[in-house]
């Protein structure tokens, strides 16, 4: 069909961009991961007293651990606001789908530093919701545990990346068959069993796919700790960013990312696995 | 719909014939300014096997699902055996609905899907095995229990649907088009199958289709929709011979409609004249291809109208041979047993009792 030379031509981009932006910083992180610092210089000696460092001193295990309770909390929450929100559109909305859609997506097209400085303005002790509770007379003093918590963290978080787990959700949803919940009516089974039974199980692909997102661009959220969280909330990336920066200890801090990429990329191929069991078209 | 706006005339409420099992009571039903059914009465009886015939867009699948409680009605009322049907929801109807496509759920095995009506029903546990057992064994697909429906042929799928539907014992079992994916042997058999299965489950049967041939074989009784009316309610015999509107002639077989003028007991349409007890001015008739014969020598009926007519075209179909005949002008099919090419003119006859007076 194409000519080699064709096909040479258009598959350069691809392959140059992938080669040079993708596997070469690998390659060179993963370098960097078996190397070591003296005396404030990077020597290229081989070793693996990088990642034994990871499990010695307990920070870091701590960090990471919080970072992944953090992560399950935002993945949680952001599926208990993004399920009922997706479920409403597609099986209530009506005509309202499209306007709501827009809705949810409009959040998307702002800057996620603008939202995460919205936050602080919110969340702080001059914040708006301090100065609310106050104004209602709930509160005398402004309350200082909203911001610089890992649970600003979450609700940062949580708002931010609901629409990534509305969206594949919603599409799931969306493609039920609707014949097959008048089925279920039909045989006798009401909203409850009809929810339990056929839409739950045929949005599984969807609801793992929102998960996923979540919980992947939480673990290597840096910005909301740095905004809202403060030092009680500390995440991994965070320490990856000080590692590379002021810390000036680049092959730990490759270490830790390539223990990130691959604690990640296990997680993309389970849930991967679980979605192929869990479609059935 | 208020009883007080409904009619006089059905106002005791559990009455109506004794055997009737499903009663549609002045039923319409509009989506927004679009009427889709106008005011349908309908009364099925118990054991019964009802046909609702129409062209898409004439309302008969509307009717199914107001009576699976998918949708409401806009006014009138659905009662079965003495209790109002349509303020119930879906899930408490002792129907069950075998869908166009299946609708199996495709998470589900076989056996799941057949099991799940009486899962979600709160049938007895210990009731459950058996019961699947015995409806995958009706349709002879218990060798399939564990496969997933989406591994199996149409005519397989159509099999679980209808397992998973009977299973509830509902009293009256839906169809919308169920056969309407199959190729047309397969469609042959299953009409066959569906046919036994209903005299030997004694459920009413409430059917829906386009496809006339279908509904005449398998129907007790034919309810045919035209433009969410319905035209006519007979068995498949009353209305092939006695059609009621020339529309119902047209859409069941094939018919020759004569616009005819009567004037004091004599019909003339063109050249032919014959008697009918009808009364004065313009009224059609509808006269099958079949009811008209070939003349040979000196012909029998003592009320026969003959004819010359000229043969235009013959189409040969094995047992039979199709005319087209020209009359003066005037087309007329006939169909005649076969008998060799035919050309030029011939005479041909019809017994004045086979032209049926019809409605518009």
């Amino acid at each position: 069909m194409y000519s080699r030379a064709y096909k040479a031509i258009v598959s350069l981009p691809p392959i140059l961009w992938v080669g040079l932006f993708l596997l070469l910083p690998y390659a060179l992180m993963f370098a960097h991961s078996f190397w070591m610092v003296r005396e404030g210089m990077i020597v290229h000696q081989w070793n693996l007293q990088n990642y034994a460092k990871l499990f010695q001193n307990p920070v870091y295990l701590e960090v990471l651990f919080r970072t992944m309770r953090i992560a399950a909390g935002v993945t949680l929450l952001s599926l208990l606001l993004g399920y009922p929100l997706a479920y409403y559109m597609s099986f209530h909305a009506g005509a309202r789908k499209d306007l709501l859609y827009q809705l949810v997506i409009v959040p998307l097209w702002v800057s996620y530093l603008v939202r995460g400085y919205a936050w602080k303005t919110i969340l702080g002790s001059e914040g708006v919701l301090n100065g609310f509770l106050q104004y209602i007379h709930v509160t005398r003093e402004p309350l200082s545990f909203f911001l610089y918590s890992p649970f600003a963290v979450v609700l940062m978080l949580t708002h931010i990346y609901t629409p990534f787990v509305f969206l594949p959700l919603y599409a799931s949803l969306e493609h039920i068959p609707r014949n097959l919940v008048e089925a279920s009516q039909d045989l006798g089974g009401g909203s409850r069993a009809t929810f339990l039974r056929v839409i739950l199980p045929l949005s599984l692909p969807g609801l793992l796919a929102g998960a996923t997102f979540a919980f992947v661009l939480t673990l290597g959220d840096f910005l909301a700790p740095l905004l809202v969280g403060g030092p009680s909330s500390i995440m991994i990336a965070n320490i990856v960013q000080s590692l590379f920066g002021t810390a000036y200890d680049w092959p730990l801090g490759a270490a830790i990312s390539v223990s990130i990429l691959l604690l990640t990329i296990s997680l993309l191929f389970l849930t991967e696995r679980l979605e192929k069991r869990w479609s059935f078209r | 719909m208020t009883l007080a706006s409904s009619s006089p005339l059905q106002a005791p409420a559990a009455t109506g014939s004794a055997d009737a099992l499903l009663e549609v009571r002045n039923v319409a039903k509009r989506f927004g300014a679009r009427e889709v059914l106008k005011h349908i009465s309908l009364e099925i009886a118990s054991g019964e096997f009802l046909t609702l015939l129409g062209e898409s867009g004439s309302g008969k699948t509307t009717l199914l699902r107001l009576i699976a409680g998918f949708e409401q009605p806009s006014s009138g009322e659905i009662w079965m055996s003495g209790e109002r049907l349509d303020t119930l929801p879906p899930y408490k109807r002792r129907v069950n609905t075998v869908f166009q496509n299946y609708a199996l759920f495709p998470h589900l095995t076989v056996q799941e899907n057949v099991s799940y009506g009486l899962q979600v029903s709160g049938a007895a546990k210990a009731e459950i095995p058996g019961r699947v057992a015995e409806a995958l064994l009706m349709v002879k697909m218990q060798e399939f229990a564990a496969s997933r429906p989406t591994k199996l042929s149409g005519g397989q799928q159509q099999r679980v649907a209808l397992a998973r539907a009977l299973v509830n014992r509902p009293k009256l079992l839906l169809l919308d088009e169920p056969l309407s994916a199959l190729d047309a042997n397969l469609r042959k058999q299953m009409q066959g199958e569906l046919k036994s299965l209903q005299r030997e489950l004694g459920i009413t049967f409430l059917f829906v289709t386009h496809d006339q041939d279908e509904a005449m074989t398998l129907s007790d009784r034919i309810a045919l929709l035209k433009d969410g009316a319905l035209e006519q309610v007979a068995s498949p015999r009353e209305i092939y011979a006695h059609p009621a509107t020339s529309y119902t002639a047209q859409f069941i077989g094939q018919t020759n409609l004569l616009r005819a003028e009567v004037r004091s007991g004599v019909v003339t349409w063109g050249s032919l004249q014959w008697k009918a007890a009808q009364p004065d001015g313009r009224v059609i008739f509808s006269l099958r291809p079949e009811a008209i014969h070939l003349a040979a020598g000196s012909s029998s009926a003592s009320d026969a109208v003959r004819f010359r007519a000229r043969v235009q075209q013959q189409i040969f179909s094995g047992s039979s041979e199709h005319l087209e005949l020209d009359l003066a002008g005037q087309l007329l099919r006939a169909r005649i047993p076969t008998r060799g090419s035919l050309s030029g003119e011939h005479d041909f006859w019809f017994t004045a009792a086979d032209a049926v007076a019809v409605r518009e």
